[in-house]
């Protein structure tokens, strides 16, 4: 006994989970108190190498781990209690699941001996967290703690990243057992992600892309949660090819919008010519990407005359919504690494002038074109205009969900990867206000915008509180139009324009609310003061709600409509005219 | 060409389905099964049959068998999406090796008298089917078989008095001196 009374590896489960954090170099978590985590609370207390961030919903602690996660490539940490603390993280959690971000959350359980008796705050977290997270675990034995937890860090960064949780029982919180650093035995046998591509694979998709006549690389996630390095090749091979690059909207950043090559983002949402790129191409790159529905269009119509290679870590992405000629299955660093040097060794540079005359004619069709007014402020203009005065900044960009999103992603432009932070697969209302909060947290000093609705703000506003105590400078800009502005849209356009239900009858007063949480409040009507009002947002150095009020029927364009293909896109131009007549007409006597 | 207003692209998939048998090794742990049934039905795929037990008890190896059906590519999703999971080891189709041999276990329970009794000794005889419980007026019979067998036994059995049928669900292993 009194061998192990010194043994510095003797602690009590809730000194394991801080020591484990410091020893996969965590330094932020998100947080919030309860019954069932005191123990490990109270290590928290004691120590200052981890910094705890008290959020004002779980919810928010999730989405803030996932902003802190995809700004800083390292994975986010949440700690919840249990009961309501964990399914108040089943939303981030399956955001989480769905953008492939890295995610470790601890929750405290009731004490063993009480599990499965309806205890108090007790729920099945890891029944209910099962479908949401990459793997979980219940720890019932502090002497497996350690294990798990370096476990649970592995599985969550490596293969295709992912959310994990470890439930803690409190009293496995207060037991002693045996400590050790994380090793390598700590992982399951049979977690093996693969990483290098097949070297035959690899060989097929180079003698495709040497004699593409119509090529196009279409990029994704994948490529950002690869690393820096991938971001470098993927660049790399657009210069080596010549070939044309669009990207979904998780992927914007790896190829720099400003790039010669970059044809915008494609899907439904997506710029003209990155879609017609898309249906017309014969040979698809497609690099970390999952053929999501909101990029396919009508499957059994999409790229009918490519050939498409897909390179991706994860094996079921393969063939899931589109059949491929040549899957590689591993990193797509890795590969994209391995092809580039076989392109450069044994391929040229193919001859597609005339597909680049082709897409330059798409492209004249101008499908992000809209009208700007002198009397209201257009959702886009002001997307343009806060890119224009931030543009050059070190700058982070994150997004709540709808209208404002697709704006966001088709107006500013994104130069570097991690600096775009929105719930893409989720769609997650909510998302932005706190996930800003996680990125300003991991850059203290950065400029870190919440492009926002009015809507979906509200769903977690309440962490405006948690900006304030930690004096993180998030800038909530809100497209103001008084509407759930998405769902108002596709009711315009699929349901007869009857508007149930997405009109905010009693929308606070965002500048009065800025200023009772302690932060600063804008309101801006005019398009004429709109430069000035965000030059003095980004001069604030104190959370501010930006209450941009705009145009409040403006549709979001180009679009593919549901049920079609990629050729058959909606462009603003077509759209106008009767489609928007028809919005007044019913919507007049709302506004 | 009817599509309803949806924010989805709503479509149907004409590929004919095909059944396919499974054989799912995992790190037998808490709650392994349920995530793998959590992922049938979490992702809408079918299980006609599910077999599990622990098979290497020191390495705390399971095999899982199930029997689904789908269109090739469903099935291909199938396996993978097994495969991805982290206590899973491997995912193997018995039906695409085609060299493997399936079997079933059913207990029958069945209730009659005079000639109806003695029917069922005889098919029982023809189906080597064994007679595990007996009273004057019932019999438990054991078959094993395939499913198609054991299927036809009870079909028989159903006139001459059938009270209760268990059965284990398939299980599999393939043919010839290798392992999985």
């Amino acid at each position: 006994m009194s061998d192990k009374s010194h043994d510095p590896n003797q602690m009590t489960g809730a000194a394991m989970i801080v020591r484990a954090l410091i020893d996969h170099g965590v330094t932020d978590i998100f947080g919030y108190p309860g019954g069932a985590v005191l123990p490990i609370y109270d290590e928290i207390f004691q120590q200052s190498e981890v910094q705890h961030i008290l959020v004002r919903h779980e919810q928010g602690a999730g989405h803030a781990a996932e902003g802190y996660a995809r700004s800083t490539g390292k994975p986010g940490v949440a700690l919840v209690t249990s009961g309501p603390g964990a399914t108040n993280m089943v939303t981030p959690l399956t955001d989480a699941l769905m953008d492939s971000i890295p995610l470790v959350c601890i929750s405290g359980q009731v004490p063993t001996h009480l599990i499965g008796n309806d205890a108090f705050q007790e729920c099945d977290t890891v029944g209910i967290t099962r479908p949401c997270t990459k793997h979980n675990w219940l720890v019932r034995d502090v002497n497996d703690l350690a294990k798990v937890l370096h476990e649970a860090f592995y599985v969550a960064t490596t293969g295709r990243p992912g959310p994990v949780l470890v439930d803690v029982p409190k009293d496995v919180q207060f037991a002693t057992g045996t400590y050790h650093p994380p090793r390598k035995s700590d992982v399951h046998r049979s977690y093996a992600p693969r990483v290098k591509g097949d070297a035959t694979q690899i060989r097929k998709a180079v003698a495709l892309l040497a004699n593409a006549k119509r090529p196009v690389i279409y990029s994704g996630g994948g490529v950002i949660n690869s690393g820096p390095e991938a971001t470098k090749l993927l660049r790399e091979l657009v210069e080596v090819t010549g070939f044309p690059i669009t990207s979904t909207l998780m992927g914007l950043g790896a190829y720099p919008a400003s790039g010669k090559n970059w044809l915008g983002m494609l899907g439904m949402h997506g710029t003209y010519e990155a879609n017609m790129s898309m249906h017309d191409c014969d040979v698809m790159l497609c690099v970390g990407a999952r053929f999501d529905d909101r990029i396919t269009g009508r499957v059994d119509a999409f790229s009918p005359g490519s050939k498409k290679i897909h390179i991706d870590i994860d094996p079921s992405s393969i063939n899931k919504n589109i059949r491929v000629d040549v899957p590689i299955i591993g990193d797509c660093g890795n590969i994209l690494g391995d092809i580039l040097q076989v392109f450069k060794a044994e391929a040229k540079k193919p001859d597609i002038k005339a597909w680049w005359q082709q897409i330059a004619q798409w492209r004249a069709r101008n499908s992000l074109y809209f009208k700007k007014s002198n009397d209201v402020i257009l959702p886009q203009h002001a997307i343009q205009s806060l890119f224009e005065a931030t543009r050059g900044r070190d700058t982070y960009i994150t997004t709540e969900v709808g209208q404002h999103q697709m704006w966001a992603a088709q107006f500013y432009g994104f130069e570097e990867p991690h600096r775009w932070m929105t719930s893409g697969g989720l769609g997650t209302m909510g998302y932005g206000l706190p996930a800003a909060v996680g990125v300003q947290v991991a850059h203290p000093d950065s400029l870190v915008i919440d492009i926002a609705g009015d809507a979906s703000v509200q769903m977690t506003m309440q962490e405006m509180s948690t900006a304030v105590q930690y004096e993180l400078p998030i800038k909530i800009f809100i497209l103001n139009n008084q509407y759930m502005g998405m769902v108002r849209q596709w009711q315009q356009l699929l349901h007869g324009n009857r508007l149930s239900h997405s009109y905010s009858e009693a929308m606070p007063d965002f500048v009065k609310l800025a200023e009772a949480y302690g932060g600063v409040g804008f309101q801006v009507h005019k398009p004429g003061d709109l430069d000035g009002a965000i030059q003095e947002m980004i001069s604030v150095k104190r959370p501010v709600l930006f209450d941009c009020r705009v145009a409040s029927l403006e549709n979001c364009f180009p679009m593919i409509p549901s049920g079609k293909a990629h050729n058959e896109m909606l462009l603003p131009e077509q759209a106008n005219d009767e489609a928007t007549a028809k919005a007044f007409a019913g919507g007049k006597a709302l506004v | 060409m009817n599509q309803p207003a949806s924010a989805y692209f709503i479509e149907e998939r004409h590929d004919p389905n095909e059944t396919h048998t499974l054989a799912v090794l995992v790190q037998n742990e808490p709650g392994v099964l349920a995530r793998v049934i959590g992922l049938f039905s979490g992702r809408g795929y079918n299980i006609e049959s599910l077999t599990v037990s622990e098979t290497e008890a020191q390495k705390h190896l399971s095999r899982i068998t199930i029997v689904t059906t789908g269109t090739p590519m469903v099935i291909a999703q199938i396996k993978n999406q097994l495969d991805r999971m982290i206590p899973v080891y491997q995912v193997v189709d018995m039906t695409q090796t085609r060299r493997s041999i399936e079997r079933e276990l059913a207990m029958v329970k069945v209730r009659g008298q005079g000639e109806h009794r003695v029917e069922a000794l005889r098919l029982a005889d023809a189906f080597r089917a064994r007679v595990i419980d007996a009273t004057t007026e019932s019999f438990v019979f054991e078959i094993t078989g395939n499913t198609d067998k054991i299927n036809q036994y009870i079909d028989l059995m159903r006139p001459l008095g059938l009270v209760e049928v268990s059965r284990t669900g398939v299980a599999a292993i393939g043919r010839g001196p290798e392992g999985m």
